[in-house]
């Protein structure tokens, strides 16, 4: 074949052209593949919120129902727990504040809570995701003098205050999640949904 | 002529026109030839090279295996593990496809990681078989990713929670990591989706890609040929006839010398499979015979033994987020050995004593990883596992250190450096109630650090011998 009259400026210009339009078809075409990865509509409706019946919960005492294939952990705390949490400070916990994002604008306080006396949090750890033990006495042998009641991370040693407030030096870098939640009345939890108070 | 060699004439007549039609359309042949007798391996090749047909062999069984496994296997959440206990009693034979299945995902990593020390001891990753060192590096992170999906599939607690912890890693990535992990598992937790979707990846996607990855592999490998244990290119030196003088023809010498080896793998695979398949806990964990409970956690988590060494070093340190990246930094620095290690001698067997006792130190140190991955992080190990990290990582650079002679001050410089630098990270992780066990394990990386970096500067220790020109047979 002969290159007589063959403009290359022309030609680098299409082959350029074509490779970058066949390029944007190669990356459009993968979105569908990609994209069916994501949560399917039947995942995302089982995310539907749940209905709690909390009364039956005794003082001091724990309940674990499911959301989102998630164990969520409902605390009822004595006045003495909601007493001894409320003190431990900046000495022994990494967020005592709850300055990190981890718990919806109504939770954001001493006892991460609506109501002091019930504490709602995932039951994952925040370090790689075990469900962490409730272990509400004080002072045990196993966990030491400096345990004031709390969650325990059998996996990698984490633990959390009554509050769901991680202990410093454990690996999980974050308190327990809060998940949105609301009282539709005196003894019944709806998890999953806040009505958009947040 | 007898009648029987009649009927031999003509069978061989009536085959070469077979083979010759076939050769006429392709080069069945010539291919046959060029990769097995014209193809020249070094004739001292030792013990260590084995493991390399080895791992073709285990990759074969996990094909069959698995082919036959999936007849019976069923991918829900509702019907996994009872599927697996249908095949194990139920099915035909179906105890031995499971516990040759299982029992050769364990054999895989043996081999292969035999194999990869074996490439660390002669340099076989040097120039000019960098490529094949980097497509044989991601040949084995594909196995990981396929055997840790694999092990989802039985869905008991292990395979549930181990998912759990994995995936979670992806977590700490900042911003992306939250949805990518939700990405990963299709759903907001481990579920029936994910269990679907590993199973169509461990099925067809990472069999296809380490298929490809390990022609890539081959490929790469026949182009230059093997290295040995001398280290010493056969090619360099060849006779009148253009063969290498030190090369023998691949088939049948190594054929038949392979299937010595393949044999005694064999009896070596049987006796596991037929009486030890779960290894003591080791190769199936005992808390797998659960089904999986996204509600409890088992006591204690430690994923299947070939992941231990990286998971020590995930746990060891003491932050999410640097806790992942250096468990990836443990395999990413593997890739680039090649650029890292520029010592122009290749085999051990003429390289130092002090990098030989790097060398079995490093291997010791990831075996010692690999025990501490199975514990529970008590203080004690905890402790140990950061330390053993800290010499898996040293490693990298006191290679990169040896590439060639270094002066006295040098050395002095990079022991201060370092020291600087270990120490500095005990001070950023001071916690006063271990003080006396960080002071003491501080030990472990000074004296590490002084026997590698002060000995070459004040004795001979470092001096690599000179390499012969062709390669030692007796």
């Amino acid at each position: 074949m002969s290159t007589d009259g063959v403009d290359l400026t022309r030609r680098h210009f299409l082959t350029v052209a074509t490779s970058v339009v066949g390029g944007v078809g190669v990356v459009a075409a993968a979105v569908p593949f990609l994209a069916s990865m994501q949560p399917s509509a039947r995942a995302r409706a089982a995310g539907a919120p749940v209905e709690v019946d909390i009364s039956k919960i005794e003082p001091g005492g724990i309940a674990k129902v499911e959301w989102r294939g998630r164990a969520i952990a409902i605390v009822r705390r004595t006045p003495a727990m909601q007493e001894r949490t409320a003190q431990l400070g900046e000495n022994i916990l990494r967020d005592p504040q709850s300055a990190e994002p981890q718990q919806p604008e109504y939770a954001t306080n001493d006892l991460r809570s609506i109501k002091p006396e019930f504490l709602v949090v995932v039951s994952n750890c925040t370090h790689l995701g075990c469900s962490p033990t409730y272990r509400p006495e004080v002072a045990p042998s196993d966990l030491g003098a400096n345990w004031h009641g709390g969650f325990f991370c059998p996996c990698h040693g984490s633990k959390f205050d009554l509050a769901g407030r991680v202990y410093k030096s454990v690996p999980a870098p974050l308190n327990l999640l809060v998940p949105p939640h609301r009282y539709l009345n005196e003894g019944t939890l709806l998890i999953g949904e806040d009505g958009g108070v947040a | 002529m007898k009648p029987d060699q009649e009927y031999f004439d003509r069978f061989a007549a009536g085959w070469n026109r077979f083979v010759g039609w076939i050769d006429d359309r392709m080069p069945m042949t010539s291919f046959i030839r060029s990769q097995l007798h014209d193809y020249y391996a070094p004739k001292n090749f030792n013990f260590w090279y084995y493991f390399g047909v080895l791992a073709l062999v285990v990759f074969a069984n996990q094909i069959v295996t698995g082919i036959f496994l999936t007849m019976s296997y069923k991918p829900s959440a509702a019907e996994a593990f009872a599927s697996v206990e249908y095949i194990m009693r139920d099915v035909e034979w179906g105890w031995l496809l499971r516990y040759m299945h299982s029992t050769g995902a364990s054999a895989f990593f043996v081999v292969v990681y035999l194999h990869m020390f074996r490439g660390l001891m002669y340099g076989s990753y040097k120039a000019p078989r960098e490529l094949l060192w980097i497509f044989g590096m991601l040949v084995y992170v594909a196995l990981m990713a396929e055997a840790f999906m694999g092990y989802l599939l039985p869905w008991g607690q292990m395979s549930y929670w181990g998912a759990q912890v994995i995936i979670s890693l992806f977590g700490a990535i900042p911003k992306i990591g939250e949805p990518l992990a939700i990405w990963i598992r299709g759903d907001f937790a481990i579920s029936d989706i994910t269990l679907n979707r590993f199973f169509a990846l461990h099925v067809i996607a990472m069999p296809l890609i380490l298929i490809l990855l390990v022609v890539f592999h081959l490929v790469a490998l026949r182009h230059n040929g093997s290295n040995n244990p001398d280290g010493i290119e056969i090619k360099k030196t060849k006779g009148s006839d253009g063969k290498p003088l030190d090369g023998i023809p691949f088939h049948p010498y190594y054929t038949v010398k392979d299937l010595v080896g393949i044999i005694v793998f064999a009896i070596l695979f049987s006796l596991v499979v037929f009486f030890a398949p779960e290894m003591g806990g080791y190769f199936l964990e005992h808390a797998n015979f659960e089904p999986a409970n996204p509600l409890v956690t088992p006591e204690h988590i430690a994923p299947v033994w070939y992941f231990t060494p990286f998971y020590a070093i995930l746990r060891a340190v003491p932050d999410k987020l640097l806790g992942v990246i250096a468990m990836g930094a443990a395999i990413f620095l593997l890739f680039l050995l090649p650029w890292l290690d520029r010592n122009p001698v290749k085999s051990m067997r003429y390289r130092s004593p002090l990098y030989k006792v790097l060398l079995i130190i490093f291997g010791l140190t990831f075996i010692v990883l690999g025990y501490l991955g199975l514990k529970p992080p008590t203080k004690l190990y905890s402790e140990l596992a950061l330390r053993m990290s800290e010499i898996y990582f040293l490693f990298f650079f006191i290679s990169w250190v040896y590439s060639r002679a270094r002066s006295r001050k040098y050395m002095l410089g990079a022991t201060v450096v370092t020291l600087v630098v270990i120490s500095l990270l005990d001070v950023f992780r001071w916690d006063p109630a271990n003080a006396a066990l960080v002071l003491q394990m501080w030990l472990v990386p000074a004296i590490y650090l002084a026997g590698f970096l002060l000995l070459p500067a004040f004795t001979r220790l470092g001096e690599s011998k000179k390499v012969p020109d062709r390669v030692t047979f007796e």
